[in-house]
């Protein structure tokens, strides 16, 4: 900055004018995107921390206690709210006694873990496939656009379910998810940003880049990446809570995560059977589910309106009338 | 017309092409050994290559591959030991658990997963559209707030959460119905009905979430475009507008999701078939991953596919039809 | 209502607007105290550049801003109806039945999945309550009358089988139907042809002789003022500048921003660019050192064209959809000189000039930049010849990236051709926003702060960081409002002069081409169909498709425009 002595540099304070900035200023304005990021933040924190609180709160999650649970009654937890007591601070799973709490923390883990990688692994791939469509030659773009649509065209869940069948069980499960979510759901974003590039492609802002001598890859670092950022953002934001609800269902369906790892969906499996004699056990990882992915919708929901196009749209980019579909 | 719905039948099946090659890769290929898989855990190393010799299993993948095509288009015969099994085009082949043909499986099970998936439809386009429209409509005010939540929430619950939920509410506490099992419509249509309630409303209250949020935003859409304006701008009353002209365009977008959506069931909406016990494809899926039963896991993967693919020509045919700006090219 | 409907006959005034005001939201006064009146059958243009509020007072007519949240004060009477306190009924009735609008864009003015011929007889129900049949019946009368050929089975056509021109007709059949008494036309040919305009605006003129319905125009466009009105109201800023009769305003201009404006306005009446006709002989002593300081190109070679294409072609699509947009073109650019090159949509005019900096592909002929080769070259072996071939885009909008500050954009070419030293790379930035007239202090500003014209000049200082030798602007000045539109023609003359630029100007306004041009060349089809000196193609046009297109320039001087109105009509009636 020394050099620049005859440029004001930027002030801390000063209005900021760039396009992130901006959304940023319009995200901030809204109580329930701020809400729901809380609650994010705090979940994250919590399913990082849960080693920590399991020690903090004397418990693990794989340990099982016969004696808080009637044999009698088919192992329900004794007790009110399913055996809350001051060790066991949510109560305790029917059948095994294991504590309710642990293991709701570690199942957060699971699912924020597979829910992220995955989308890490969509985004990624997306890109890639997007990027090599919309800038590569009349070719590639058609290959890549059939694979696409194949990927488009499969049946997700069913797929999804079928894979996990044919891997060895040793094969970690968590990594199996991830990468079973992530390889069949990354063509909604090489679509978008394939479109997203066409469209870029066809701005005069990208022709002036050529004329300044610019090659491909610093066309496409300077002027597409920067512009893509906004519609990947917004389908990722998309993509984490529909990834949650994905490892929930496996998990619900029996074919996620194994025993005894913990997680939402399976607990929530275990229990259509318990439903009448301990309903806490299917309230609370259902309440925490439904929290977790509304928080991530609303947060998506606010990011999208954030970054609309239409607010870029305004500014006029990619509003020209396509002649071709 | 007819020539694109040509080319696009043929484009699909194009990709059916690419699908078998795909999930028969990835089933007989990939993983262990099938014929240990079709025997079963007790079998000794004898057994199991006489199953292997008997699925084809010693030949070469191509020619597996081979046969496998053969099946689906021209029937193909099994040897079971003791006598030959004939297999009707089109083949799937042989369930490993019961030996029984997949093809014949999988239309049995049909019936329930159309129960299910029409009931559904029935409940999400009636509420989804009508939710929808309502919150377009009636912006700014209470009702439309109050939707926009309800429609949030909606998206926010996966659907096992909202089955287990109605169960225990309407099943195990009010007691207003009972536990469903599926009884199927032509042994008695009655019972079929009610006990097909509460996963048709699970189902449907679930996909009309999304059907809310797409028909009101489509609506906010077409209401904000210049035509509207002008209606408006030669006295046209505002009921006309909204039924003629803003309806209009709305539309297109929803029938095309919901013909995709139909398409997607026919892979069984695995999950609330499988909380209701509902013995359609979904729930045969599961029990096939279960048993490791691949030629039924690859059977319904191939039905979905197919039923997939032509509900996506059958979306664009009806989008273009429904909004003639559309080349059909 | 004490005066319900007065006729033709009465002496009040078909329009009466009174102290209007209009406030969006935010504050914004985008009608400020407006005063005017229109006589039943005569017609009024509101004349202003973008943002003076014209298009809003057409809107208040039709009491189009209720429920808006906008603020209204002020009245407004149209055919004796307050609009701003008549109940929905009496509304409905005033809209399309006493005052019909004519929007701008006529493809998105119709309803897509209707048929045209239903869409009006669904306007004419609303006002004329009746069998379907008989609304249909109307429809396809006020379709013929439009000029619609085979007005019966066109009628149940979709708006996009229409072409633009047709579009608009059936948007004013729409008007007609209900035989209106006023006809509010908002920029009714705006996104038209110059030809197409000038059917338009005869069709209009010739109904409103035969039906004695009042107009009230507004427009952008002096010329269609001066083709179309009785009277002209200047606006700017949501306020009043200048009313009057049309002679009057735009023969003996009383107000000094009228006189700016229509200063403003390219005229091919105008002063020419005799001047610098013959380009080389009038560069002064500063230019040439310039000139010698870049290798002597103006002083050595200076016959030598700089950029030559000979039978140029471009196809797009293959096979049987393959389409051609530039279809063997020739021409020659030297340095210091402008080349014009005009027509109307789908002319090629972009194609061409997209070629010629090597943004597309030739698929036939030659491109030769300084004798040598350039039109098959790669990329790669472009390299040396690249940044001296430059472009200035018409849409000043999508020409810059909205993520990147301008600053950033005009450096793009420093950076590129190697440059490391940012403050080397700020300096030169500063002195290019100062040289198109630019406050150098805005490096950081992002483009949605700039204004249209402002931004046309960062992208002029973009193309120059690359010190180009030729430059190639696209419709440079047709997205900008006339004041600011003569202030970029200028820039680029001034630039011209001082670095001997060769510049090749496309655009399909004929009275700007002329105005900045030494020759000018006219395509049509993907083809040049003349080419000469500005003197050569506008005073004595050869080809009958360039004296169609200056025959349909809408003239300034009112009294030459009935004239060659009468004129059109002729070889139109023969």
């Amino acid at each position: 900055m020394t050099t620049l002595t005859d440029t004001p540099a930027p002030v801390a304070g000063t209005p900021a004018t760039g396009p992130a900035r901006q959304a940023w200023r319009r995200l901030r304005t809204r109580p329930a995107a701020l809400a729901s990021a809380a609650v994010l933040l705090l979940l994250v924190a919590l399913a990082l921390a849960a080693p920590l609180l399991a020690a903090l709160a004397g418990q693990d999650p794989n340990t099982y206690h016969d004696d808080l649970v009637d044999s009698a009654r088919g192992g329900v937890p004794y007790g009110a709210f399913g055996g809350a007591s001051t060790d066991h601070w949510l109560g305790v799973e029917p059948g095994t006694g294991r504590d309710l709490f642990v293991r709701l923390l570690y199942g957060a883990r699971i699912s924020l873990l597979v829910a992220v990688g995955a989308t890490v692994v969509q985004v990624l791939l997306g890109l890639l496939v997007g990027l090599a469509a919309g800038l590569g030659n009349r070719w590639i773009d058609a290959t890549l656009g059939r694979i696409t649509d194949v990927f488009l065209a499969l049946p997700f869940l069913v797929l999804a379910i079928a894979l996990t069948a044919v891997v060895p069980r040793d094969f970690p499960r968590p990594l199996l998810l991830i990468l079973v979510i992530g390889l069949l759901g990354w063509a909604g974003t090489s679509r978008i940003v394939r479109a997203q590039t066409l469209t870029l492609k066809g701005l005069d802002f990208v022709a002036a880049s050529r004329l300044a001598g610019s090659g491909r890859w610093r066309t496409a670092r300077r002027e597409l990446l920067p512009s893509l950022a906004a519609p990947v953002i917004t389908y990722a934001a998309i993509l984490v809570p529909t990834n949650i609800v994905v490892e929930a269902s496996l998990s619900f369906l029996g074919v996620g995560v194994t025993p005894p790892t913990p997680s939402w969906g399976q607990m929530l499996s275990t229990a259509q059977t318990w439903f009448r004699a301990d309903p806490a056990y299917v309230l609370l990882p259902a309440g925490l589910l439904f929290t977790t992915v509304l928080a991530f919708t609303v947060l998506g929901d606010a990011v999208r309106t954030a970054l609309d196009p239409r607010e870029a749209g305004r500014l006029g980019v990619g509003t020209r009338k396509e002649t071709s579909r | 017309m007819t020539r694109y719905v040509l080319k696009r039948l043929a484009g699909a099946a194009l990709v059916l092409l690419a699908l078998s090659v795909l999930v028969y890769a990835l089933f007989y290929i990939a993983p262990g050994d099938p014929a240990r898989l079709a025997c079963g855990e007790r079998c000794n190393p004898e057994q199991i290559a006489q199953v292997r010799e008997q699925l084809g299993l010693n030949e070469s993948v191509f020619t597996q591959f081979l046969h496998f095509l053969q099946g689906v288009f021209a029937g193909r015969d099994y040897s079971t030991g003791t006598g030959v099994l004939h297999c009707e085009a089109p083949c799937l082949g042989l369930s490993y658990q019961n030996d029984q043909q997949v093809t014949e499986l999988v239309l049995e099970r049909l019936g329930a997963t159309a129960s299910l998936a029409l009931g559904a439809m029935v409940i999400w386009l009636v509420v989804g559209i009508g939710t929808g429209l309502l919150s377009a409509l009636r912006r700014g005010g209470l009702t439309e707030r109050t939707l926009t939540v309800l429609t949030l929430a909606g998206t926010g619950t996966p659907v096992f959460i909202l089955g287990l939920l109605l169960l225990m509410a309407v099943c195990a506490y009010l007691q207003w119905l009972p536990f469903p099992t599926y009884v199927p419509l032509g042994e008695d249509p009655e019972q079929w009905a009610w006990n097909m309630l509460l996963p048709w409303l699970t189902l449907g209250f679930f996909e009309s979430a999304k059907y809310a949020r797409l028909t009101r935003s489509s609506t906010l859409e077409t209401l904000a475009e210049d035509h509207i304006r002008t209606f408006r701008a030669y006295g046209v009353g505002e009921r006309s507008v909204v039924t003629r002209h803003a309806l209009r365009g709305a539309v297109p977008p929803v029938i095309a999701l919901s013909a995709i959506d139909l398409g997607t069931m026919f892979g069984g909406a695995v999950l609330t078939e499988s909380l209701f016990g509902i013995p359609g494809l979904g729930k045969t899926l599961i029990d096939g991953v279960r048993h490791v039963d691949l030629p039924v896991v690859v059977g319904i993967v191939l039905l979905t596919g197919v039923a997939v693919v032509l509900a996506n020509v059958v979306a664009d045919l009806l989008y273009a039809l429904a909004d003639r700006r559309v080349a059909l090219t | 209502m004490t005066l319900p409907n007065p006729g033709p006959g009465t002496k009040a005034p078909l329009v009466e607007v009174d102290r209007l005001t209009v406030e969006f939201g935010g504050g914004v006064r985008a009608v400020d105290d407006l005063s005017f009146t229109l006589e039943a059958g005569r017609a009024l243009a509101l004349v202003g550049e973008s943002g003076s509020g014209k298009s809003t007072v057409a809107g208040a007519l039709l009491g189009l801003h209720r429920g808006t949240g906008a603020r209204t004060g002020g009245t407004v009477r149209v055919g004796g109806i307050d609009v701003g306190a008549a109940g929905p009924d009496e509304l409905r009735r005033l809209r399309g039945g006493v005052a019909a609008m004519v929007f701008q864009d006529p493809l998105s003015a119709l309803d897509p999945y209707y048929a045209v011929g239903d869409q009006i007889a669904e306007v004419y129900r609303v006002h004329h309550p009746g069998p379907r049949k008989a609304a249909r019946a109307r429809a396809v009368e006020v379709l013929d009358r439009v000029g619609i050929p085979d007005a019966v089975r066109r009628s149940r056509s979709r708006p996009h089988e229409f072409s633009g021109g047709m579009r608009q007709r059936a948007l004013l059949a729409m008007a007609l139907a209900c035989e209106p008494r006023l006809l509010v036309a908002d920029e009714p040919t705006t996104a038209l042809d110059v030809t197409v305009q000038a059917q338009i605006l005869d069709l209009l003129h010739e109904l409103r002789r035969e039906t004695g319905t009042a107009l009230l125009l507004v427009t952008h466009d002096v010329g269609v003022a001066a083709e179309s009105v009785d009277d002209v109201l200047v606006m700017r800023g949501g306020r009043e500048v200048e009313r009057g009769p049309v002679t009057a305003v735009l023969g003996a201009p009383a107000e000094s921003y009228t006189r700016a404006l229509l200063a403003a306005v390219p005229r091919l009446d105008g002063p020419a660019r005799t001047a610098r006709a013959h380009g080389l002989g009038t560069v002064d002593a500063a230019d040439a050192d310039f000139a010698h300081d870049r290798g002597g190109l103006l002083a050595g070679v200076a016959d030598e064209p700089l950029l030559e294409a000979v039978e140029l072609r471009r196809e797009f699509g293959r096979g049987k959809a393959a389409v051609t947009a530039v279809d063997g073109v020739s021409l020659t650019v030297r340095a210091g000189e402008t080349l014009g090159v005009v027509g109307e949509s789908g002319s090629g005019k972009t194609t061409l000039g997209r070629m010629l900096v090597r943004l597309l592909d030739p698929t036939g002929g030659r491109l030769r930049y300084r004798g040598a080769e350039i039109g098959a070259l790669s990329e790669r072996e472009l390299r040396s010849c690249r940044r001296e071939l430059q472009m200035v885009f018409q849409d000043p909008v999508a020409s810059l990236n909205p993520r990147r500050s301008v600053g950033e954009s005009i450096a793009d070419p420093l950076r590129v051709a190697g440059e490391r030293d940012e403050t080397r790379i700020r300096r030169r930035v500063r002195e290019l926003l100062d040289r198109v007239g630019l406050d150098p202090d805005r490096y950081e500003a992002y483009p949605h702060e700039f204004s249209g014209g402002q931004r046309q000049r960062v992208g002029i200082a973009r193309a120059l960081a690359a010190e180009p030798r030729l430059i190639v602007c696209d419709e440079p000045v047709s997205a900008l409002d006339v004041t600011t539109q003569a202030q970029v023609t200028a820039l680029l003359a001034e630039l011209q002069a001082e670095l001997g630029l060769g510049l090749v100007f496309i655009a399909h306004d004929l009275a700007v081409v002329r105005q900045v041009s030494d020759r000018v060349a006219v395509m049509r089809d993907g083809r040049i169909v003349e080419q000469g000196t500005v003197d050569e193609v506008y005073g004595a046009p050869q080809d009958p498709y360039t004296r169609q297109l200056l025959a349909a320039v809408p003239s300034l001087d009112p009294v030459l425009a009935a004239e060659r109105r009468g004129r059109r009509r002729e070889p139109a009636a023969a």
